[in-house]
């Protein structure tokens, strides 16, 4: 049981955390149509990690609820990959109050979405028969938010002088913590041994393939990787998550058992 | 005294979706079934999207509906097999197109990923629900709701929504 409720976390919360940052969007959109864009991207991604807690709940039983999984756990308990809780403020950020960067936020979107195409495609065939039904309906999602990452990442990195330049900034700043992705955990390890989960490896020359062709079109140089690899997904997170879960939380355990 | 399984179905014939109200849930997709349950009467529906919003007014519409009509079932939400546009009802797809709403084209029949991508433009023209011509293009890929794109006719410069293919 507990096999597949870690791998399960693992899955929500990176949907909740991506869900949370981009809905930070919300009001503050480059224009009206991204707006709305971000924000829907959100709500899919909320409600992915809604069937991925809901579906932990019922496997832990007792008194386990979304509630108690998305709004009462800390940092340390989250599983989600590091790259996702970031601000959208790149290589600044922790520095200075840099604005929201919708370079960042594109291509971190992008990398993510890319990744989770191929992933919930794989997961489709779990033998968790709840987490095959969740991944079919998370698939149709994230086709979207992939293409959608994709469009702007080819017009902001194939765009003006200024935003080549930020996308790339945003490029060199997020791909090295997309080396947490291909960085096995033992969540992943005894989730694939199950049948549960993905070994990741198989699914990397796919990857590679569409990040490859998407930031050739947008004149986008991949940066070579190396040095420290993130390990979010281990529950070892930056200092950023305890913002995000700060704001996150804080109405629900200002008033535990509300309900409205 | 039970309630039969067509009354049911009749019950919930033209109940509207809260959203586009003039689609009924049958016309969507949404309304997957009716059943005998082991605890009696088994209303089955199926979410749109994993974050669509209006999932729970749905459930309640049914709840109260039913009971408005005396009849007693309960509302189970499965996910599998996920809900696609191809469920659509072709009378619901002709409401959604006099409503001002381009209906989904069929889904592409494999779900490769690498293709979706690389989309053929041709493939995808969209024609405009006000003057019919296919001279249109998307201006965003979201539109009021994650289900829907906004595009513009060239023709007749109207906006429209467009519901994807899903
Ligand atoms: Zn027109």
């Amino acid at each position: 049981m507990s096999t597949a409720t870690d791998y399960l976390l693992h899955l929500a919360d990176n949907a909740l955390v991506l869900g949370q940052r981009n809905a930070e969007w919300c009001g503050h959109g480059p224009i009206l149509e991204e707006d709305i864009a971000l924000s829907n991207v959100s709500l899919d991604l909320i409600g992915q990690a809604r069937l991925l807690y809901q579906l932990v709940a019922s496997l832990q039983g007792g008194d386990a609820t979304e509630d108690k999984l998305a709004y009462f756990r800390d940092t340390g308990e989250f599983r989600n990959y590091t790259l996702l809780e970031l601000p959208h403020s790149g290589p600044l950020s922790g520095y200075a109050h840099a604005s929201l960067d919708y370079g960042t936020t594109i291509v971190r979107n992008f990398l993510y979405s890319a990744l989770m195409a191929l992933l919930w495609e794989a997961l489709e065939k779990s033998a968790n028969a709840d987490l095959a039904a969740i991944a079919s309906k998370s698939l149709k999602e994230v086709r979207y938010h992939l293409r959608h990452s994709r469009d702007w990442l080819v017009r902001l990195g194939d765009g003006t002088d200024e935003s080549h330049a930020r996308t790339q900034a945003a490029l060199d700043h997020l791909m090295p913590y997309t080396q947490e992705f291909w960085t096995g955990s033992p969540a992943e390890a005894a989730a694939f041994a199950a049948g549960i989960g993905v070994d990741l490896q198989t699914l990397k020359a796919d990857w590679d393939g569409i990040v490859d062709g998407a930031l050739t079109e947008a004149t986008l140089k991949r940066p070579l990787l190396e040095g420290y690899v993130s390990e979010g997904k281990k529950g070892l997170h930056s200092e950023h998550l305890g913002f995000l879960l700060a704001e996150m939380q804080s109405l629900a355990r200002a008033h535990p058992n509300g309900n409205w | 005294m039970t309630t039969s399984i067509e009354e049911t179905w009749a019950a919930l014939a033209d109940l509207a979706d809260p959203e586009i109200p003039v689609i009924s849930l049958r016309d969507l997709g949404i309304l997957r079934d009716v059943r005998a349950g082991a605890e009696g009467l088994e209303v089955v529906i199926t979410p749109t999207y994993s974050g669509c919003p209006a999932m729970s007014q749905i459930e309640d519409d049914i709840r109260s509906t039913l009971k408005n009509k005396g009849i007693s079932a309960r509302v189970v939400t499965q996910l599998a097999p996920a809900w696609t546009t191809d469920w659509m009802t072709e009378s619901g797809k002709e409401k959604l197109r006099a409503y001002g709403i381009a209906p989904p084209h069929q889904t592409p029949a494999a779900h490769n990923v690498v293709r979706f991508i690389s989309r053929p433009a041709k493939a995808e023209a969209v024609p405009c629900p006000h003057c019919g011509s296919s001279n249109t293009v998307v201006s965003s890929q979201f539109g009021s709701t994650a289900c829907k794109a906004l595009y513009k006719c060239q023709d007749c410069q109207e906006p429209f929504d467009y519901f994807k293919p899903y």
